[in-house]
C-alpha cells in the first residue's frame, strides 16, 4: 500500500471522528439524527483507521507527519509506526463493533441522557484515543492523554444525577491526574537527556540516562501508565468507574481505554529503553501475577454483572503484564527470540482481551437494557428470552476463560510457553519464578472459568428471579450485530491465530530485532509453535476440526443403541416440595461461597443473618441475609492515604490567608527562587 | 489408510473400550477390600448399554445447554485422550496440542458440565457446580506446576516428546523432582476424578456430593455419555501419570508387535495405579469440603518442591 493511501485513510478517519463529534453537538434536539450521524461517522472513521493500521502493519513502513504548532517545543507530530498501528487496529476493530451496537443502544436512553451528548463525547474519545496511539511528541501525547481522560470522565458521569456516578467519576479523574503527574516527571527525565520532545529522539534514551535517573524514570512511567491500565494496587478507580458508564462506553473503556496504559508501557519499555536490569522485568511480572490473581478473586465476589467484568479487566491486564515482564527479563538475559515470543503473547492478549471484554460488556449492556438491573441475583432464564445475546455472551465467556479453541486460549498458551521457556533462559534462582508464575496463571484461568460459569449460569440459565427478568425482550438488531462481529472475531482469531501472528513481525523486529512469526508459525501455517526446536505445538484449527469430527462418535452410539421418541420433559427434582420456584435456585452469592471461605484471609467476609419466626425457629417466616467482603486496598492503603492528605490540607490552610497581598508575595518569592535555580543551573 | 489414521482409530477404540473397564475394576477392587462381592468387572459396560437404551427426562427449566453438555463433555474428553501417549509414545494428535491443550480441553468440558448443573434450576445442581469449579480451580496450580516440572525436563509441553524423553531415561522416576511431582499429580488425580477423600462417586447424599450433584438431572443416553466421559477422563489422567513417570515398555511407533507387549504393560500399570487409588479410597474417610483445599495445598507444595529440587539437582 502506498504511503499516500495510508495517510488518506488515517486523516480521513480523524476527520470522520471529528465530524461525528461536531454533528452530534449540533443535533442535540434531534436524537435520531444524532445517533445515526454520530455513530455512523464513528463507524466510518473506525473503518478508515483500520485500513491505515493494516497497511502499516503489512508493509512495515512507518508514516510520519508533522504539523508545526507555533508554540515552542510542541509540534503536532503524528507517527504510524508498527506499534502505534497495532494499537490503532485494536481500537478501530472495537470502535467499529461498538458503534454499530450504539446505534440501537442509544435509541431509548433512559434518565434523560441525550444521544447527542453521548455521541459527542464518544467521538471525542475515539479521536483522542487515536491521537494517543499516534502522537509522536511528548507534549502532544500528554495533551491527547488528558483530553482522553476528560472525554472519558464525561462519559462516566453521563447519568450524573446518580450519586454513584458522580463519586466514581471523581475517583476516576483524581487517580488519572495522579497518574499523569507521574508521567510528566518521568517524561521530563527522559527529555532532559534527549534534548527533544520527539518520540524518535527518545528511542533508546533510557540507556543513555545516568543509571539512577533511568531507574527513576522507569518506575515513574511504569506506575504512571499503570494507573490507566488499572493494575493492582492502582486499580481502585476501575471497578468504580467502568460499571456506571453507559454500557457501550464501558465496553470501550475496558476494551481499549485501559489499553492506552499498556501502549504507554510497551512504548517506554521496548522503544525508549533498550535494556533494563532484570529486577525491572521481575517487578512487571510480579505486578502482573498479583493483578491477575487478585483481579479474578475480587471478580468472583461480585454479583453486579458490570463490576464483575470490570474486575476481570484487572485480571487480564495482569496476564498482559506477565507477557511484558517475561519479555523484559528475556531481553536482559540476552534472548531476543524468547523476548519476542513473550511480547507477542502480551500484545496478542491485548487485542483478545479487548475483543471478548467488549463483547461481554455489550452483552451485559443488552441484559441491563432488557432487565434494567445490573444485579445478577435478579436475573435468570434469559437464555430463553434473549437467545442471541446469550449465545454471544457464552462465546465471550469461553474466550475469556482461556478455553480452546477460542482466542483467549491462544494468547494464554503463548504466555505459558513464554513462562516455561524462562526456566531455561537463566541459571540463577530467578528461573524458578517463571514456572511458579505459570502455575498462578493456571489458577487465575481456572478461577476465571469458575467466575464465568457463575456469570453466565446465574444470568442466563434456569428460572427468572424477578419480574423484570421474566419480561425481558431480545435487543435490537444493531445491538446483536455489534456483538456478533466481536464474537466472530473471537472465533476467527482463535482458529486462525497463526495467520494473524505475522502482523506482529514488524513490531518485534523494531523492538527486539527478531521477526516473531518465523519461530511461532509452523506446519504450513496450521501449527502454533513455541519457537524452540522440540518445543510445544498447538493447533486450534485442528482442535476445532477434531471436536466436530469426534462428534460422530456419540452420534454413532445414538444410532446403534438409542431409541427414538423416548425423550420427555419433566420437572427438576424438588425434594418432594410443591414444585421448584426461582427461590430454590442457587444464587451468585452462594456459588462463590466456597471460594469466599477458602480465601477468607483475603476477603475477610462478614455476614449477618436475621430470621423472623412465630412458633419454632425451624419454620422462619422471613430471613434477611447480608454479606460483604472487606475491600483490602481501599481500607489499608487508600483510606489512610486520604486521611493523610486531608490532615496535610488542614495544615496547609494556615498559609492560605485569603489575602491577595500574601498570594502576590508567594508568587514573587517563588519567581525569585526559580530564577536563582535557573542561574545556578 | 495411513499409519496416522490407524493410530488415531486404535487409540480412539482403546479410550472408549478400556475406560469403563478401569472404572469397573476400581469398583470391584473396592468391594473386595470392603469384603463385598462387588458388581463384577463388566458391570460398567452393562450400565452404559442399559442407559443408552433407556428413555430420558429433560428438566422443563433447561435450555439448549443441558442437551449440548453431554456431547461437549464426551468430545472434549476424547480429544484430550487422543493427545496423550497410551500404548505408543507417539500419541496420534500430540502435534495438535500438548499438555496445556489436554488440561484446557478437560476444563472446557467441565465448564459446560457446571453450566448444565445450573441449568436445571434446582439447588443441587448449583451446589455441585460451585463445588466442582472451586475444587478444580484450587487443584489447577498444583497440576500445572507438577506438569511444568516434567515438561521442563523434556523441554516441551507436547506429551509425545515428554514420553520419549522419559523413555530415554527409564530410571528417572527415582529422581527427587520426579517423585515429588508424581505425588502431587496423584493427589490432583484423586481430586479431579472425584474420589475419596475429596468426593465420593457412590454417594447421592445432598450435603456431600459434588460431581453427582451436577449430573443429578441427567438420565438415559445423556447420563451414559457423561458417565462414559468421566471414565475416559479418569483413564486420561491415569495414563498421564503412568506413561510420563513410568514409561517402561512404551512402544515408540505403531507397528504391531511392540504394540501388543506395550498394551499389556500399559494395562498392568493402569491396574496397579487404580489399585493404589482404591487403597487410598478404602483407608481414608471423606474430607470435609473445607479441608480439601489443605490437601490440594499439600499437592501444590509438593510440586513446588519438585520444581526447586529440579533446580538444585
Amino acid at each position: 500500500m502506498n504511503p499516500a493511501f495510508i495517510a488518506g485513510a488515517y486523516f480521513g478517519g480523524l476527520i470522520a471522528y471529528a465530524a461525528g463529534a461536531i454533528s452530534c453537538a449540533f443535533c442535540q434536539k434531534t436524537p435520531t439524527l444524532a445517533r445515526f450521524l454520530g455513530f455512523g461517522l464513528a463507524l466510518a472513521g473506525a473503518a478508515l483507521e483500520a485500513t491505515a493500521a493494516v497497511g502499516v502493519l503489512l508493509t512495515g513502513v512507518e508514516s510520519h507527519w508533522t504539523i508545526p504548532s507555533g508554540v515552542p517545543l510542541v509540534t503536532y507530530s503524528l507517527r504510524l509506526d508498527p506499534l502505534s498501528a497495532y494499537f490503532g487496529l485494536v481500537l478501530a476493530i472495537l470502535a467499529a463493533a461498538v458503534s454499530i451496537y450504539s446505534i440501537g443502544y442509544t435509541s431509548n436512553l433512559r434518565n434523560g441522557t441525550s444521544a447527542g451528548f453521548l455521541g459527542f463525547f464518544y467521538n471525542l474519545l475515539l479521536l483522542c484515543l487515536t491521537f494517543v496511539f499516534t502522537a509522536a511528541n511528548v507534549l502532544f501525547f500528554l495533551i491527547a492523554w488528558e483530553l482522553m481522560v476528560v472525554a472519558a470522565y464525561f462519559l462516566v458521569v453521563t447519568e450524573h444525577e446518580k450519586d454513584e456516578s458522580r463519586r466514581s467519576g471523581l475517583l476516576y479523574i483524581f487517580m488519572s491526574r495522579g497518574g499523569t503527574g507521574l508521567l510528566f516527571v518521568g517524561f521530563l527525565l527522559l527529555i532532559s537527556a534527549a534534548g527533544s520532545m520527539e518520540f524518535s529522539a527518545l528511542r533508546g534514551i533510557g540507556d543513555r540516562l545516568p543509571a539512577h535517573l533511568g531507574i527513576a524514570a522507569f518506575l515513574l512511567l511504569f506506575f504512571g501508565f499503570g494507573v490507566k491500565a488499572g493494575m493492582i494496587p492502582l486499580h481502585i478507580w476501575l471497578p468504580a468507574a467502568h460499571p456506571v458508564a453507559p454500557s457501550n462506553v464501558s465496553a470501550l473503556m475496558s476494551g481499549i481505554v485501559i489499553k492506552t496504559g499498556i501502549y504507554g508501557m510497551a512504548r517506554v519499555l521496548f522503544d525508549f529503553y533498550g535494556a533494563l536490569p532484570p529486577w525491572a522485568g521481575m517487578l512487571v511480572l510480579l505486578v502482573g501475577v498479583v493483578s491477575a490473581l487478585l483481579g479474578v478473586l475480587y471478580a468472583l465476589m461480585e454479583h453486579d454483572l458490570k463490576r464483575l467484568l470490570a474486575y476481570h479487566s484487572i485480571e487480564n491486564i495482569g496476564i498482559i503484564l506477565m507477557g511484558f515482564g517475561s519479555a523484559l527479563l528475556f531481553r536482559s538475559f540476552g534472548h531476543p527470540r524468547l523476548a519476542a515470543l513473550a511480547l507477542v503473547a502480551g500484545l496478542f492478549h491485548t487485542l483478545n482481551h479487548g475483543l471478548f471484554k467488549c463483547l461481554l460488556f455489550l452483552g451485559a449492556g443488552s441484559v441491563l437494557h432488557a432487565t434494567h438491573t445490573r444485579n445478577m441475583e435478579e436475573m435468570g432464564g434469559l437464555i430463553r428470552r434473549m437467545p442471541s445475546t446469550a449465545l454471544y455472551f457464552l462465546i465471550g465467556a469461553i474466550a475469556i476463560s482461556g478455553l480452546p479453541p477460542l482466542n483467549g486460549f491462544v494468547s494464554e498458551w503463548l504466555t505459558y510457553q513464554a513462562l516455561l521457556a524462562g526456566f531455561g533462559a537463566t541459571s540463577t534462582l530467578t528461573r524458578v519464578a517463571f514456572p511458579v508464575a505459570g502455575a498462578l496463571l493456571a489458577l487465575t484461568a481456572a478461577l476465571a472459568a469458575a467466575c464465568f460459569v457463575k456469570a453466565f449460569g446465574i444470568t442466563f440459565l434456569a428460572l427468572p428471579r424477578s419480574g423484570e427478568a421474566a419480561r425481558a425482550r431480545e435487543v435490537f438488531v444493531s445491538m446483536r450485530a455489534g456483538m456478533a462481529i466481536l464474537a466472530a472475531f473471537c472465533i476467527l482469531l482463535g482458529l486462525g491465530a497463526t495467520w494473524f501472528l505475522p502482523l506482529f513481525d514488524s513490531i518485534t523486529e523494531r523492538a527486539l530485532g527478531v521477526r516473531a512469526s518465523v519461530d511461532l508459525v509452523a506446519g504450513n501455517g496450521f501449527l502454533l509453535s513455541a519457537g524452540m526446536a522440540r518445543g510445544g505445538t498447538v493447533s486450534t484449527a485442528a482442535i476445532a476440526i477434531f471436536l466436530v469430527v469426534l462428534g460422530t462418535v456419540p452420534a454413532l452410539l445414538w444410532l446403534l443403541w438409542g431409541r427414538r421418541g423416548a425423550r420427555r420433559t419433566g420437572p427438576s427434582w424438588d425434594c418432594g416440595l410443591p414444585g421448584l420456584t426461582a427461590a430454590n435456585e442457587f444464587t451468585a452469592t452462594a456459588f462463590s461461597k466456597p471460594l469466599r471461605m477458602i480465601f477468607a484471609a483475603l476477603f475477610r467476609p462478614r455476614r449477618e443473618i436475621q430470621a423472623e419466626f412465630d412458633v419454632s425457629p425451624y419454620y422462619p417466616k422471613a430471613i434477611r441475609f447480608e454479606s460483604e467482603i472487606q475491600p483490602a486496598f481501599e481500607k489499608h492503603f487508600y483510606d489512610p492515604l486520604r486521611e493523610g492528605i486531608l490532615r496535610l490540607a488542614v495544615r496547609m490552610r494556615g498559609i492560605q490567608a485569603g489575602s491577595v497581598h500574601a498570594y502576590l508575595a508567594y508568587i514573587f518569592v517563588t519567581l525569585i527562587l526559580l530564577l536563582l535555580f535557573a542561574v545556578r543551573g | 489408510m495411513s499409519e496416522q489414521a490407524i493410530a488415531l482409530l486404535v487409540q480412539l477404540g482403546l479410550l472408549l473400550l478400556l475406560a469403563p473397564f478401569i472404572t469397573g475394576f476400581s469398583k470391584t477392587c473396592k468391594a473386595r477390600l470392603q469384603t463385598r462381592r462387588g458388581p463384577g468387572l463388566l458391570q460398567s459396560y452393562r450400565d452404559l448399554h442399559k442407559l443408552l437404551r433407556k428413555g430420558m427426562v429433560i428438566p422443563d427449566t433447561a435450555s439448549w445447554i443441558f442437551p449440548a453438555t453431554p456431547y461437549v463433555l464426551f468430545v472434549t474428553t476424547l480429544l484430550a485422550g487422543l493427545m496423550i501417549p497410551t500404548v505408543s509414545a507417539q500419541a496420534p494428535l500430540s502435534w495438535a496440542g500438548g499438555v496445556l491443550a489436554v488440561v484446557y480441553l478437560l476444563a472446557l468440558g467441565r465448564f459446560f458440565l457446571a453450566l448444565a448443573g445450573l441449568d436445571a434450576g434446582s439447588s443441587f445442581g448449583g451446589l455441585g457446580s460451585s463445588r466442582e469449579m472451586t475444587i478444580a480451580a484450587i487443584a489447577e496450580p498444583a497440576l500445572m506446576l507438577a506438569v511444568f516440572t516434567v515438561a521442563l525436563g523434556a523441554g516441551s509441553t507436547n506429551l509425545s516428546t515428554v514420553a520419549e524423553f522419559a523413555l530415554g531415561q527409564s530410571w528417572r522416576f527415582l529422581a527427587p523432582s520426579q517423585m515429588l511431582a508424581f505425588a502431587a499429580l496423584f493427589i490432583v488425580l484423586i481430586a479431579e476424578t472425584g474420589r475419596i477423600p475429596v468426593d465420593n462417586p457412590a454417594t447421592h447424599l445432598e450435603l456431600t456430593m459434588i460431581h453427582e450433584a451436577m449430573i443429578l438431572e441427567y438420565s438415559g443416553p445423556y447420563l451414559a455419555l457423561i458417565e462414559w466421559s468421566a471414565s475416559i477422563k479418569q483413564l486420561v489422567l491415569m495414563t498421564l501419570l503412568v506413561n510420563v513417570f513410568f514409561p517402561f515398555g512404551l512402544s515408540t511407533d505403531w507397528s504391531a508387535l511392540p504394540l501388543a507387549s506395550s498394551f499389556a504393560l500399559f494395562v498392568v500399570k493402569l491396574l496397579l495405579l487404580a489399585g493404589v487409588v482404591v487403597l487410598v479410597e478404602t483407608t481414608n474417610a471423606k474430607l470435609r469440603l473445607f479441608r480439601v483445599p489443605e490437601l490440594l495445598a499439600v499437592a501444590f507444595v509438593l510440586s513446588a518442591l519438585a520444581l526447586i529440587s529440579m533446580f538444585i539437582f
